[in-house]
């Protein structure tokens, strides 16, 4: 390791290993490197289940019936993939598409005085939903179709609403919806984590509503998916690209320190030998004094052996838990998988909940979900910090990314690189930047 | 007749000749000054095994074996795993039990594991006889071979034996297998007759 490199990234969290492939695609020569003896980071997928025992420090070893350990495949940060989004135009960029297989998420569910009913997101689901009376039905059944026609260039189709102007107050107004169908839509289909879009402009509330409907329309059930053998796969999908091209990488390496010249980057230390560099990406953990805590997060990883209960017996799900009905600010989220998805013993379900936490008894406010998943054969509860960097990297060279926040989905993850590519290449990010620069697949169908 | 695609990944120490193989195998060529894995990632080649064509989706090494840090994606859902040694070393021969044994504990559970003994073609500096690794083969229920991707030998008859060893199609049914991703129809299909 004792030579030079263009990028030396720490950490193979999927962040991490999507930029290492993004530069390596580019002709850098990169460098990346791990402490772990795992792919991942915080968003690894603990495998055998053994391992995540001993991780959350639970006394033993997991009893006869959780069946064989190496079955499982536990994420430690629970997300989804929006079949229209950032990561899957990522993923198709790139081709890695070519090392995963997916699965639909089964069902979006939304809680409303402490029951579980599925989201509609189709006029014909809202037709026949038991969440909304006959009359509102009808409303929302008009609103949906006046949202899949609006077009902010086309006058006709907006209704006398300025798109730039009109909030969804009065959008909402406008088409007389309750308090109960309001939240799910702003809440389970725009997802906002917070009520403060409804005095915005309608715009960017209507595209999240539309974009959520298309998402919808490309597999149908609902507009999330998820890689078998869990979310481990995709940093291990983005670093063999990245090793495609010429990236080196090893994993166990403790950092022993970052060198620096004259307050700028210029190599890495481990096991006492210095890799040197010009730049160098990595996550948060690896560069404690260039962080600032930026909130916290609660997640508890729940292993059942029952479906949701109301869930049609789904073997994956979401459920949007927001946050007025539990006396909140910000929404609670259920991610559901299960060995459908080669993530746990035949059998099992895993449940993921999470949420920013608002109080300093974090578990208690998520008492009143955890009761829905009852009941619960494990839990696996932690608490941890959010960080951002202090040093955007101008002087430094150093680009470190933010930690996984709780929204269910990689959306804010891909700003994320986007930003990260933008601050070390000086441009902006362009997908395009991201195709395989040779044919390297042979054979029959190239 | 029904086509079955197979994934097949490929172990073994750096040189002793993994993507020599398999370009032998899809292209049926042999390249002498070809360089140390980096590229070609992914190949494809159909061969009729009874009344089944098998598809082999072959992935070779991306170099992360180097410094041990192969994924564990490599080896999921591989039907098949081809170790090669080089019979004219004889620590990549040793280095071989290692990988048997990583297959073991972190490759699927009924994967089949075939050994190639390459470069069977400079059997004058050989360092390891043929005797010795055909009853290592047997010990651990391989297949066995050995071969030459310069001079073609025994190639096409490595893949031949995998396909005998890979359970018929019901019998390892899994329920519900996922999808690959795909650009939207309208994205790829827009093209005039
Ligand atoms: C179709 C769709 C599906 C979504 N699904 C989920 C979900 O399943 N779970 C969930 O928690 N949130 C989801 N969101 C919302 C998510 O993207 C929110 O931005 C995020 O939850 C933060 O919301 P906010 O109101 O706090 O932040 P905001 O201030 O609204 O946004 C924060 C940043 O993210 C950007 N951003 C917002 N939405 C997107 C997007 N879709 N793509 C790219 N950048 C975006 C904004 O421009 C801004 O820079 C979805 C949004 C859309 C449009
Ligand atoms: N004589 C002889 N040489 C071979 C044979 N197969 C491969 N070689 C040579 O061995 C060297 C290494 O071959 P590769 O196919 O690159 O080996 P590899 O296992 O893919 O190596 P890495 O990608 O570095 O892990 C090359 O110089 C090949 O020409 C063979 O059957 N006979
Ligand atoms: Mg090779």
């Amino acid at each position: 390791m004792n030579e030079e490199y263009d990028v030396i990234v720490l950490g193979t969290g999927l962040t991490e290993c999507i930029l290492s492939g993004i530069m390596s695609v580019n002709g850098k020569k990169v460098l990346h490197m791990d402490r772990n003896s795992y792919y991942g980071g915080e968003s690894a997928s603990i495998t055998p289940l053994e391992d995540l025992y001993k991780r959350f420090n639970i006394p033993g070893s997991p009893p006869e019936c959780m069946g064989r350990g190496r079955d499982w495949n536990v994420d430690l940060i629970p997300k989804f993939l929006m079949a229209n989004g950032q990561l899957v135009k990522m993923l198709l960029f790139t081709e890695v598409t070519r090392y995963l297989d997916f699965k639909v998420i089964e069902g979006s569910f939304v809680y409303k005085g402490g029951k579980i009913y599925k989201v509609p997101s189709t006029e014909a689901e809202a037709l026949t939903s038991s969440l909304m009376g006959m009359f509102e039905k009808r409303r929302f059944k008009k609103f949906l179709s006046y949202v899949a026609n609006f077009d902010e260039n086309d006058s006709k189709t907006l209704e006398c609403v300025d798109p730039k102007k009109t909030t969804m107050r009065d959008v909402y107004k406008k088409f007389d919806l309750g308090q109960d169908v309001i939240d799910f839509t702003g809440h389970a289909l725009a997802l906002y984590r917070t009520d403060e879009y409804l005095d915005q402009p309608c715009l960017e509330t209507i595209n999240r509503i539309k974009l959520y409907s298309e998402s919808l329309a490309r597999y149908g059930k609902s507009p999330y998916l998820y890689p078998l053998y869990g979310l481990g796969e995709l940093p291990q999908g983005f670093a063999r690209l990245s090793a495609i091209y010429g990236g080196t990488y090893m994993l166990n390496k403790p950092i022993e320190e970052l060198v620096m010249e004259n307050g700028k980057i210029v190599g890495v230390k481990s096991e006492g030998e210095v890799a040197r560099c010009k730049q160098l990406i990595c996550d948060p953990s690896y560069v404690s004094d260039r962080v600032t805590k930026v909130g916290q997060v609660i997640r508890v990883i729940c292993i059942l052996s029952h479906p949701i209960k109301n869930t049609n017996d789904a073997n994956s799900c979401q459920i949007i838990i927001p946050q007025n009905q539990v006396n909140r600010k910000s929404d609670i989220y259920v991610c559901m998988i299960s060995y459908a998805h080669n993530v746990a013993a035949q059998g099992k379900y895993i449940a993921i909940v999470s949420t920013t936490v608002e109080t300093n008894d974090p578990e208690r406010e998520i008492k009143p979900v955890l009761e829905l998943l009852e009941p619960i054969e494990q839990k696996f509860v932690s608490i941890s910090d959010m960080y951002a960097p202090t040093d955007v990297g101008t002087d430094s060279q150093i680009f470190i990314s933010r930690t996984y926040d709780p929204t269910t989905h990689f959306e804010t993850t891909c700003n994320d690189i986007k930003d990260i590519y933008k601050r070390m290449m000086g441009s902006e990010f362009d997908f395009e930047e991201m195709k395989r620069k040779k044919s390297d697949i042979f054979g029959e169908d190239q | 007749m029904a086509l079955r695609e197979l994934k097949v990944c490929l172990l073994g120490d750096t040189g002793v000749g993994k993507s020599s193989i398999v370009w032998r195998f899809v292209e049926d060529s042999f390249d002498p000054n070809i360089n140390p894995t980096i590229g070609a990632s992914f190949m494809t080649k159909t061969v009729p095994h009874q009344n089944e064509l098998h598809k082999f989706l072959i992935w070779d090494t991306a170099g992360q074996e180097r410094f041990r840090a192969l994924a564990p994606m490599y080896y999921r859902g591989s039907t098949a795993a081809i170790i090669v040694y080089d019979i004219t070393k004889e620590e990549t021969f040793l280095t071989l039990k290692n990988w048997v044994k990583e297959l073991r504990q972190h490759g699927p559970p009924n994967i089949v594991v075939a050994i190639a003994g390459n470069k069977c073609d400079l059997n004058d500096v050989r360092e390891v006889l043929e005797k010795d690794a055909k009853d290592y083969a047997d010990s651990i229920n391989a297949v066995f071979v050995e071969t030459s991707a310069k001079n073609a030998i025994n190639i096409n008859e490595l893949f031949i034996e995998i396909s005998k060893r890979i359970p018929s199609a019901n019998a390892g049914a899994t329920s519900g297998k996922g999808f690959k991703l795909r650009r939207q129809s309208s994205e790829v299909e827009r093209r005039c007759c």
